[in-house]
């Protein structure tokens, strides 16, 4: 069950080489170009950009094969039950009614639900490959720095620095307190009852907050010790310099991102494409 | 109300640690419901906990920066309006910093019912208002579908935050020196 936060490997494409700040910018953009939109043309169009990226970064299948299976569980359970909650918001949104299958009651298959669903799997999944692509080739120590470039408070991006950088120690605490629970017999898996598994669970909460509580103290005393937080402002071992790549990665996502905005105002006249009409 | 926005070397520590404890707890420690896409997350608590002794940013931007973390180790992607709705709720809890008397070494009934007050308001606030909206704005999902996940985090989560965060304030009040335990002879 381990896991790795960020399995950064350094390798040398054009993605890895482009500063934090720039993908943490472009990465923002695109999501909230494919968050913004319902056109399955323009989610379609983003999706084999995303994916054209994703061979340029040199990321194996392997790598990604855990999350892919996480995301599809997800987007099958989505479907189902949107289906089972609202089986007529196709034809709420789209405002025609075509009917294709009667199941039973009110489920009945139109082929507006059967659009708006298909628009909305792919909406999310075009998602996936852009945060793919920036959790595997940001040098985690990088990734504070980029923060505070985009002008987010030092103190939170080093709040955050702190997290990927504890992330390991606290998961290995895990492991030993939760193995050591076990050895004495403390039952973790399904077969379990629910009250016992969550009685259990605190049983591994407990020793490893308080553990956590002890360290806390120990950083921040270290970390007031070496003066931090005195200035307001403070520099980054790990900060890259905005190269001409960078700006035009940056200028290709800001674009994408109006262009996706230009055509929900001005094309579709509104977030839906409505291809009933 | 300064104090309570107060960050010092100490709540920016916490909240780091704190963030990577919750994103252990929510991809690993969480009870399974009978129902889709929801879970027991005892994470919750644990941002509870957090927020009543560091105070609303620390618990505010735990949860926050933990979804959004183990969303995206998870899935690819964060889904923020749930990462949002976290962050809100984990700031909401931390109203009940300086208002029980945990750091004194003790934990009582009224305390806890300050807390569980606060922390009821803060995950209804966070589950039945900012999420549920927030997906209808960003991801036009349909309305019916959202309250009732809604409806369904909310309790869930109010119980994780009561009976988690409630236990741990108490152990955690027990290691505390307790207020006038020195008497001059």
């Amino acid at each position: 069950m381990k896991i790795k936060l960020f399995s950064y490997n350094r390798l040398d494409t054009p993605i890895h080489r482009l500063s934090g700040i720039t993908k943490l910018i472009t990465f923002l953009f695109l999501t909230f170009a494919v968050m913004f939109s319902y056109d399955i043309r323009v989610i379609i169009a983003v999706m084999i950009f995303a994916l054209i990226l994703l061979r340029v970064s040199k990321i194996k299948f392997s790598q990604i094969k855990v999350m892919m299976i996480y995301v599809l569980i997800f987007l099958v359970t989505n479907a189902i039950i949107t289906f089972f909650f609202a089986p007529e918001y196709g034809v709420e949104i789209y405002g025609t009614r075509h009917e294709i299958l009667k199941i039973f009651g009110r489920y009945n298959l139109t082929r507006e639900q059967l659009f708006y669903q298909t628009t909305k799997f792919f909406k999310y999944a075009s998602v996936i490959p852009f945060g793919i692509i920036f959790l595997l080739t940001t040098d985690p120590s990088e990734f504070a720095a980029s923060l505070s470039g985009m002008g987010i408070s030092y103190k939170v991006s080093y709040a955050v620095a702190l997290t990927l950088r504890y992330f390991p120690d606290i998961q290995r605490d895990y492991q030993d307190i939760s193995q050591a629970q076990q050895a004495r017999g403390l039952e973790i898996s399904k077969k379990a009852s629910l009250l016992n598994r969550f009685k259990n669970a605190l049983l591994i909460i407990v020793p490893l907050i308080f553990s956590t509580i002890e360290r806390i103290e120990l950083i921040s005393n270290a970390m007031d010790l070496r003066g931090f937080g005195k200035f307001k402002t403070r520099t980054w071992y790990k900060k890259k310099k905005l190269k001409k790549q960078d700006y035009l990665a940056i200028i290709v996502s800001v674009l994408i991102f109006i262009i996706t905005i230009l055509i929900s105002v001005f094309i579709n006249k509104s977030r839906f494409y409505n291809p009933f009409i | 109300m300064k104090k309570y926005f107060e960050v010092n070397t100490k709540t920016i520590v916490a909240t780091g640690l704190g963030a990577a404890i919750f994103t252990i707890l929510f991809m690993f420690i969480k009870v399974p419901s009978p129902i889709p896409e929801t879970s027991l997350q005892t994470a919750y608590g644990l941002s509870a906990f957090f927020a009543v002794v560091f105070g609303p940013i620390a618990g505010g931007l735990i949860s926050f920066i933990g979804h959004a973390l183990s969303d995206a180790v998870q899935y690819g992607s964060p889904w923020w309006s749930w990462v949002i709705a976290s962050g809100v709720s984990g700031f909401i809890f931390g109203f009940a910093y300086k208002r029980t008397r945990v750091e004194d070494g003790e934990f009582k009934l009224t305390d806890i019912v300050t807390f569980n007050v606060i922390q009821i308001i803060g995950n209804a606030i966070a589950w039945l208002i900012v999420a549920p909206i927030l997906d209808i704005l960003i991801y036009a999902e349909p309305a019916n579908l959202v309250f009732t996940q809604g409806a369904i985090a909310t309790v869930m989560n109010s119980i994780s935050a009561g009976v988690i965060g409630t236990l741990l304030l108490i152990a955690y009040a027990g290691t505390r020196t307790k207020k006038g335990s020195l008497s001059k002879k």
